[in-house]
């Protein structure tokens, strides 16, 4: 068993003095898919932005693997409209991703080009390359956020919601290849309305709720039925 | 039109005339590319509220008797940018008030203090040139001319090393975050030099007039062109070319020159405008 890059142990998280989850305790190591479900407000979201340190944890710990650092995860913001008017092609927006890469080179060299071109690929996005992004649909613009989180991650992935704007073939498409993303050794940590589309792909699943919990996918699924699934299926 | 030609020529031998030339288009470039930046990130009004508070600031200079008030106004703008950037997170109600507040409070007090405290004897011409630049541009010194070039050198280089960078930050400051970017050091460097540019354009079109070389160029150059890199390149160029029309056809028609400067953007806009909604 390899070591976790991500340990999170007793983790309150939330917005100033406002905890919105407690007690999360959870551990993503390379090639697992470690789901995120749980009900509106139950700070999904505010979990993901709490371990990459875009918040402050509240208590408890999170613990990563040293030789973890930011350049090596790539992460996928909820869709937020705001940035949808900056002029840019698609491409230059995957290139960001390659930041770490470039370092202080100040253009993109041949490999890192080849990168994004590929990420592109992968997730079926190569023709929207050089097509502005504000003219491209929700869906389009997603895949190519998420090309550009899979530049960015070359050790672990973190998506809030990456099938939203999909329809049900591209969100079928997606896990696919964030299943092949996995066996290439990538870690996925990714937040889900999608259920139980999400949770096919998932070799864990972490609820949040009243009583989170973390457990591997087949345990998780064995209980939902047995319980009945809170807001599950929809 | 020869008649025009050599009344040109004319002006064309003044030093004084060589400077605004050099100034002008120099100013207008750090402004056009500064102001990418802003209207992207949605910070217009920040620009704006700065010039308010450079006017403020030169205003208390002079009444402290400054030789040099530069020396005063440039460093209290640059705090007041760096303030300003780092309380509009996430309180934008608040912020949008303190911003109102904070531009007419500076205009308030720095007129009132040219007033009480007259630099010359003609209180109402200094107020009008420091508002609308109408002869400033045309008393630059040697030095002067010097800081221009070396600051629009400076923010040209830096946005050819770094424009990537600014990209990441601009478009999704979360994301960039996440991988490791220090977008707070970026965000703060960006305001220092678009505090600094705001102060040195006041010798170019007046404080009234500043915002318009920081929007009008970005503006146009994002509705004709589809890449950052291509609306970069646009903006500056409409900045440069803004600067030298504006100030060519000031000395010819006898017009003032931060006035017509700004016209000269507005219209390359409204072309822009219109190229980018033919190309749809």
């Amino acid at each position: 068993m390899q070591p976790p890059l991500i340990r999170a142990e007793n983790l309150s998280i939330g917005h100033g003095t406002r905890v919105v989850a407690r007690g999360i305790a959870f551990a993503v190591g390379p090639g697992d898919g470690v789901c995120v479900v749980g009900g509106n407000g139950a700070g999904k979201s505010t979990l993901l932005r709490t371990l990459l340190g875009l918040q402050p944890p509240l208590a408890g710990r999170i613990a990563s693997d040293p030789s973890l650092r930011p350049g090596d995860i790539g992460y996928l913001p909820q869709s937020n409209p705001a940035h949808a008017g900056v002029p840019a092609t698609a491409r230059e927006v995957v290139l960001s991703g390659c930041q770490a890469l470039r370092g202080l080179r100040p253009w993109f060299s041949r490999a890192e080009r080849r990168l994004a071109e590929e990420a592109l690929a992968r997730f079926g996005a190569q023709e929207l390359a050089g097509r502005p992004f504000r003219e491209l649909s929700g869906g389009q613009r997603q895949r190519v956020r998420l090309a550009r989180a899979l530049c960015a991650g070359r050790r672990l992935l973190v998506l809030d919601e990456p099938v939203s704007g999909l329809d049900p073939g591209a969100a079928a498409d997606l896990y696919r290849t964030l299943a092949d993303l996995r066996r290439e050794g990538r870690a996925v940590l990714s937040v889900t309305h999608d259920l139980p589309g999400g949770l096919a792909d998932a070799t864990h699943v972490l609820g949040l709720g009243p009583e989170p919990f973390f457990a591997p996918a087949a345990a998780w699924q064995r209980r939902a039925r047995g319980v009945g699934l809170e807001g599950g299926a929809a | 039109m020869s008649a025009l030609l050599e009344t040109l020529r004319e002006y064309l031998a003044y030093p004084f005339v060589q400077k605004a030339l050099v100034a002008g288009p120099l100013v207008a470039l750090a402004a056009a590319l500064l102001g990418v930046t802003l209207v992207l990130r949605r910070l217009s009004y920040i620009g704006d509220s700065l010039s308010h508070v450079a006017f403020g600031s030169m205003a208390v200079a002079g009444a402290l008797g400054f030789a040099d008030r530069l020396a005063l106004s440039l460093p209290l703008t640059v705090l007041c940018a760096v303030a300003l950037l780092h309380s509009g997170r996430g309180a934008a109600i608040r912020g949008d008030a303190a911003l109102a507040m904070l531009s007419v409070g500076a205009m308030a007090l720095g007129y009132l203090l040219m007033n009480v405290f007259p630099g010359s004897s003609n209180v109402a011409g200094d107020v009008c040139t420091t508002l609308f630049g109408s002869t400033s541009i045309l008393t630059l010194s040697p030095s002067d001319v010097w800081l221009c070039g070396a600051l629009s050198g400076a923010v040209a280089v830096f946005f050819g090393l770094f424009r990537h960078r600014i990209f990441e930050i601009v478009f999704e400051p979360d994301f960039a975050r996440a991988a490791g970017t220090r977008v707070g050091a970026w965000e703060t460097l960006l305001a220092v030099l678009s505090a600094v540019v705001i102060v040195l354009a006041m010798r170019l079109v007046g404080t009234l007039l500043i915002t318009a070389l920081l929007v009008f160029p970005a503006v146009g150059a994002m509705r004709a062109f589809r890449s950052f890199r291509a609306v970069l390149l646009c903006a500056s160029l409409v900045g440069v070319l803004g600067a030298l029309a504006g100030i060519l056809v000031s000395i010819l028609a006898g017009t003032p020159v931060g006035s017509t400067v700004v016209a000269a953007d507005i219209a390359a806009c409204l072309v822009l405008t219109l190229a980018g909604g033919l190309r749809k």
